[in-house]
């Protein structure tokens, strides 16, 4: 009983990272990827968002009736600052600006699934580094509100417990780093598997569905988690 | 027939890639608890559904975490590829 041949593959699955350019620093081999092109894209797409958003509401009179734009992002921002407000309370004001920076970047990544690109968060360097942000902030939060105490704590509740502690705080930053890149980069693959794999007549209608679990839903959960954590652990180092 | 130690190599590493998306288990019964008490308590309370449904979705996706552990050690063994 011989396999039967499936002659409708026609391409490789193809879900990896690309370099563009390659070129040399420092004695080093480094090249700019899809990543680096991606995120270029998304941040000059927020820098754009940004720019006509200000010019919109520094032209809004106190008279007018707000427009389409100018109401979505008033939501926008009271949505944000009810959620930084639900965690850190009173604090939360110093804070909502970092949080709406790196919920519109990773949000903005994680949709640019649906627009072509490979997602820069479905890269760890990127996810990496978004992790270490969170590790410092954290760190200087508690250095900040408890001076020596941020080093005794460790030690707490008995000092056999040091090394658990240690442990904790070093694996917070690689698990939500981890957890975004995991989830964006299960996303890549199943649409890449599919995209590569399936015969033609697969790639019609059903990789919408796809797109809106795989990019839409888990990208939006996602975002949301990371900001959720990264304000708990800060919240965890205000007293 | 001849298989070299390259071979075996590729070989191992497929099936350590298999038996670590066994995590998978563990995410998919926490996850299925989590609905169900979430729609156990949407059933209770239905005022705070909106309440409950974003503190399940928040819980399900750290409860993910350890499977994607698995997903990321067997991508790792996959297609990066560290015993060579």
């Amino acid at each position: 009983m011989g396999m039967m041949k499936i002659p409708m593959v026609v391409q490789e699955p193809d879900f990896m990272i690309h370099g563009v350019l390659k070129f040399e620093a420092f004695g080093q081999e480094l090249w700019i990827t899809d990543t680096t092109v991606g995120s270029w894209i998304i941040t000059a797409a927020l820098l754009l968002i940004g720019f006509i958003a200000n010019r919109k509401l520094k032209a809004a009179g106190d008279n007018d009736i707000p427009g389409a734009f100018q109401s979505m992002l008033e939501m926008g921002m009271e949505a944000l600052e009810n959620m930084a407000q639900g965690i850190l309370g009173g604090n939360a004001r110093k804070f909502v600006n970092y949080i709406g920076t790196i919920f519109l970047f990773i949000l903005f990544c994680n949709l640019s699934g649906l627009f072509g690109l490979r997602a820069p968060t479905a890269d760890y360097g990127v996810t990496f580094l978004l992790g270490m942000f969170t590790f410092f902030i954290v760190n200087y939060q508690g250095l900040k509100n408890r001076g020596f105490g941020h080093f005794t704590s460790l030690f707490q509740p008995i000092p056999v417990l040091f090394p658990i502690n240690v442990i904790g705080e070093i694996a917070n930053p690689i698990s939500i780093s981890l957890r975004l890149f995991a989830n964006l980069l299960s996303g890549v693959i199943i649409m890449g598997l599919w995209y590569g794999m399936m015969p033609w007549f697969a790639k019609i209608g059903i990789p919408a569905a796809l797109h809106v679990y795989c990019d839409l839903f888990s990208g939006c959960i996602q975002t949301y988690v990371f900001c959720m954590l990264t304000m708990v652990y800060i919240n965890d180092k205000m007293e | 027939m001849n298989i070299s130690g390259q071979d075996f190599i590729y070989g191992c590493s497929a099936i350590g890639a298999g038996l670590a998306m066994i995590a998978g288990i563990g995410p998919g019964v926490g996850q299925g608890i989590a609905a169900g008490q979430g729609a156990a308590a949407v059933g209770r309370n239905p005022g705070a559904k909106s309440d409950i449904t974003s503190t399940m979705l928040l819980g399900q996706a750290v409860a993910e975490t350890t499977g994607l552990y698995g997903l990321v050690v067997a991508i790792i063994l996959m297609f990066v590829k560290p015993f060579n």
